[in-house]
């Protein structure tokens, strides 16, 4: 079946289109050139003053694995506020902070995304989260593995193993887990937590290993480089919320020496210490760290005001600020020699101090780091809030007058301590379509997803352009997945099953036997039953796997 | 005949994946590292292979329709046992959505004692990793552990630890059950201290022991019939560890509002943790538990006790329990499955009544349809959970039985449901 999509007005950074009126053509779930010669169009969608856009991919949010089922079953009272019925399309399940994942799917769809990534996947936990993962319908999906506290790692720090070996181990935990990227979290803080370490800066040493978060950083880094994955490694870094953490998120920066680092809701480690409550923005020289540093992407971790829940691996961090949880309920846990998890959950309030300047603080973030294809729209959901408030969020940067009416609301005393007022800057539709579409793609490696030219997937949404952009991005006219139309009106008419982006880096297959003696003698399961094979993600005819390059390497 | 190395098992609940297993046919021998729960569980013979209709033997797509057209006519069905795999648990959710059935798992009441105390106030848990490689001192209230799972000193105490230089010094004690053997006892033959009380006398006595640990002055000598200074050695071991492990098995609790006590053991590890590290670890998870609770958590946002009547999911871990409406007059249907336990018999009622079970189970009253199926890591492969909650594992196919899945028949009725229901 050929569909044209007919003189919609697309934005399409991927391939420097910005707001031209172009028609676009589908067959077999891709987007091709226009067809030569005599050719039958037999579906056709009258796009004429619309905005078209490839489908948005969110490259950090929670939606699969251990510690959101854990939000999930913590947060009854949560989902009563919001409960989804079923449809002749759609299954049952709840909303608001941590949706079911069946709701997840719809819900993203609904707002015209197309792929989502788990940022946090546990090795020991991987299935879990590609179980999950394989319930959400319509997206694409995928995660980053989690390492720099589990004990292996550690132990090749202190047994002084060369950076190939630890290329190797990365490599094939990245194929055990079914991973397109890694990540670390309060790097080797999570394993110091489990020593009784209540804090660990960026140069401070596990106790028993004597290994410090700046080595971690520096290795992993290096790792995911020399291996050719081309997400850089993705960093939650030390002291998160913190006050003062500003410094370690710059000398972090600065300690990399020049390898591609993705840092990730940078908002929670840009605090500084001026002011009567000795909490201040350090977005000003944050921005201006990351404007210089080519090698640096960031996605912000926005916060928005209501009820949430934070779920995060830093049980450490989580830990510390338990007492914060409203309603007044917590969970952490440590994590098979692997990781660990803290669920708190959260109720961001616009005439709280900390919480109006966390909010500016984001704000400032996105409006003051310059160049869009380095930084990504996110609220680390459900962590600064539920994803579905990405369209009020659009509009907060594309709209001045709005976020300075939002901004007068918020406590006074935060209002002072922001520089928030006098930016100018609105962001554009195109700049949208790089942080949300084109960028994100780039910076995950995804291939043939995130432009609209010929040989990407037809992963599509169409909006009609509002200067309300909320109400814009809320509901899109149409969203198109690999060709299918899956949403009219901003309403899921149809699902389908997305894939599974996976990369899959070789290593030297002599590790094994070290790995298999030490899963043998330390840990609970045999080596060979904790690597996922392929068939569990695809055996049940729903899932598949999409195996993306590897970069080359010098 | 073959033989299977390294083969998990869903039957233990702590996931126990060094079973050597024997395939001779149909026939199913534990050669290596059995135990008694799982050698049994495992060398259980297949005897049905035919579904049947009031007890008439009949092709499984007859079954399937049978069990489809009474499903049409009701309005609120029961689906109790769910104990499954996790493809089993996707079917069955799939199924009750359509239906506007309760699903309920049929361990929920003692899942409940653990997951009211998550919902009112959380906990600091760990898993069994982290017990086997840290754990210097082992507190087990109420449960013997040895009796739930008995290999589990062997597999994750008695052995080489990252940070333990000699795993024979952990302190195990047990407060309130005495052990059923001396599984407890150390290589090196330490042997664990035991406070015995009732178990009814637990949350008099777990009460004492957090206000201890909390330094709050106690006018008693004895509580329980255990002396204030044996519990305040107990506390101050648990201050004075540097990875102290509390366990309890929610099952064995057999009191009610047993959930208090899980929630003052669950508030003491967090007292605790304001000085050094100290855990969780709620024992259970057994034949499907835990993959209940955690598909249907993320399939509805709750734990496996939910109500699809209205369209969407609704939670109540007391109004939506089997027995309560099936005896009340609710319910006017029952659907049971269970892939894993022979012996866990669907609930008497005079309600249409569905079985989706293990091949071997025998019924009092025969039920309206009976669907032998495959279990999970034997029959066919799949997923499960352990007790930690975290970890998820890997059920291998051991034997070509012919049987199908628990997914397969619950999609199957699904099927014949949906499409009647678009004509």
């Amino acid at each position: 079946m050929l569909i044209r999509l007919t003189g919609g007005k697309v934005y399409d950074p991927a391939s420097g289109v910005d707001g031209k009126q172009q028609d676009i053509y589908i067959q077999n779930g891709k987007i091709i050139d226009k067809p030569v010669g005599d050719f039958q169009v037999d579906k056709e969608y009258d796009l004429k003053g619309k905005i078209v856009m490839s489908g948005a991919i969110d490259m950090h949010t929670h939606i699969g694995g251990g510690k959101g089922n854990i939000a999930r079953t913590l947060l009854p009272e949560d989902h009563r506020q919001d409960p989804v019925a079923s449809n002749d399309v759609c299954r049952s399940g709840c909303g608001h902070a941590m949706p079911s994942t069946f709701v997840t799917g719809y819900r993203y769809a609904e707002m015209g995304y197309t792929a989502g990534f788990e940022p946090a996947l546990l090795p020991i936990n991987a299935r879990q989260a590609h179980m999950e993962m394989g319930d959400i319908p319509i997206l694409d999906k995928g995660g980053y593995v989690m390492l720099g506290s589990d004990d292996y790692l550690l132990r090749m720090l202190t047994a002084k193993k060369d950076q190939k070996a630890i290329n190797d181990y990365v490599a094939w935990t990245m194929q055990s887990a079914k991973a397109i990227g890694v990540k670390v979290v309060n790097p080797g803080g999570i394993n110091a937590f489990k020593f009784n370490q209540r804090k660990l800066d960026l140069d401070e040493q596990n106790s028993h290993y004597g290994v410090t978060p700046r080595e971690i950083l520096r290795v992993l880094a290096t790792a995911v480089k020399e291996i050719g994955v081309s997400h850089p490694l993705h960093v939650h870094g030390c002291n998160l919320g913190v006050p003062g953490n500003m410094d370690t998120t710059l000398d972090t920066i600065q300690g990399i020496g020049g390898l591609p680092m993705h840092l990730t809701h940078i908002q929670f480690h840009s605090y500084g210490t001026e002011g009567d409550f000795k909490f201040s923005s350090g977005v000003a020289k944050i921005a201006e760290a990351i404007n210089k540093n080519k090698n640096i992407t960031i996605d912000v971790g926005q916060i928005l005001f209501g009820q949430t829940v934070t779920a995060s691996g830093d049980s450490m961090r989580q830990h510390a600020n338990h007492k914060f949880a409203s309603p007044a309920k917590w969970v952490t846990m440590d994590i098979e020699c692997d990781a660990g998890c803290g669920v708190v959950p959260f109720k961001y309030k616009d005439k709280n101090f900390v919480n109006a300047l966390q909010w500016a603080i984001g704000l400032e973030t996105f409006l003051l780091v310059d160049d869009p294809w380095r930084i990504f729209l996110t609220t680390d959901h459900p962590n600064g809030a539920p994803f579905t408030s990405y369209p009020h969020l659009i509009r907060l940067l594309m709209d001045r007058t709005f976020r300075n009416d939002v901004l007068s609301t918020i406590h006074p005393e935060a209002q002072k301590m922001t520089t928030l007022a006098s930016i100018e800057r609105e962001y554009t539709l195109q700049e949208i379509a790089i942080m949300t579409r084109a960028g994100a793609a780039k910076l995950i490696g995804l291939q043939n997803r995130g432009g609209l030219s010929a040989g990407n997937w037809a992963d599509i949404t169409v909006y009609t352009d509002d200067i309300d952009r909320q109400k814009m991005f809320e509901k899109p006219d149409y969203v198109f997945k690999d060709g299918e139309v899956v949403v009219i009106d901003g309403k899921v008419v149809h699902t389908k099953w997305g894939t599974t982006h996976i990369v899959k880096p070789d290593y030297d297959k002599s590790i094994e036997k070290d790995l298999k003696a030490y899963f043998d003698k330390y840990l609970t399961m045999k080596v060979d039953n904790f690597r996922m094979s392929d068939d569990e993600i695809t055996e049940d005819g729903r899932g598949s796997l999409t195996v993306h390059d590897l970069k080359a390497v010098a | 005949m073959s033989e299977i190395t390294e083969v998990p098992s869903p039957f233990c609940g702590i996931g126990t994946d060094d079973l050597t297993i024997k395939v001779d046919g149909l026939k199913i021998s534990v050669v290596k590292n059995g135990c008694a729960v799982n050698t049994p569980a495992f060398e259980q013979p297949i005897t049905d292979t035919k579904a049947r209709i009031n007890g008439k033997e009949v092709e499984l797509k007859e079954a399937i329709s049978h069990a489809a057209n009474l499903l049409k006519n009701t309005n609120y069905p029961v689906i109790g046992g769910c104990a499954t795999d996790v493809n089993g648990m996707r079917g069955l959710l799939a199924l009750a959505d359509r239906t506007g059935a309760v699903i309920d798992n049929m361990n929920f009441n003692n899942a409940r004692k653990n997951l009211l105390t998550l919902q009112d106030s959380g906990w600091m848990n760990t898993t069994l990793a982290e017990v086997k490689n840290r754990c210097d001192l082992l507190l087990i209230v109420g449960a013997d552990l040895e009796g739930f799972a008995p290999r589990f000193f062997e597999k994750y105490l008695w052995n080489e630890a990252m940070f333990l230089e000699n795993t024979s010094d952990r302190d195990i004690i047990y407060l309130g059950t005495k052990p059923s053997g001396n599984a407890s006892t150390s290589p090196s033959g330490k042997t664990a201290q035991v406070f015995e009380c009732s178990t009814e006398n637990l949350p008099e006595v777990v009460t004492v022991l957090r206000a201890l640990v909390k330094g709050q002055p106690i006018q008693a000598e004895n509580v329980a019939g255990i002396s204030i200074a044996d519990l305040t050695a107990i506390a101050e071991k648990l201050k004075a560890a540097k990875y102290g492990v509390v366990t309890w098995a929610a099952g064995a609790l057999n009191y009610s509002h047993a959930e208090l006590t899980v929630q003052t053991i669950s508030e003491m590890v967090k007292d605790v943790n304001q000085t050094t590290r100290c855990s969780g670890f709620p024992l259970g998870g057994k034949e499907g538990d835990q993959t209940a609770n955690q598909v249907c958590g993320w399939t509805t946002g709750y734990a496996a006790r939910v109500s699809f009547a209205k369209g969407y999911p609704e939670y109540d871990p007391f109004l939506f329990e089997t027995n309560e409406l099936l005896n009340n007059g609710e319910a006017d249907a029952l659907v049971w499955v269970n892939a894993f336990n022979t012996q866990a018999n669907p609930p008497k009622t005079h309600l249409p009544t569905i079985v989706v079970a293990r091949s071997g189970m025998t019924f009092e009253k025969e039920p309206d349809v009976f669907i032998p199926v495959g279990t999970p890591a034997i029959d066919h492969a799949g997923h499960a959970f352990r007790l930690d909650n975290v970890v998820a594992i890997r059920l291998k196919k051991l034997r070509d039985s012919g049987l199908p899945s628990t997914a397969e028949v619950l999609n199957a009725i699904e099927q014949v449901l949906r499409e009647e229901s678009v004509c």
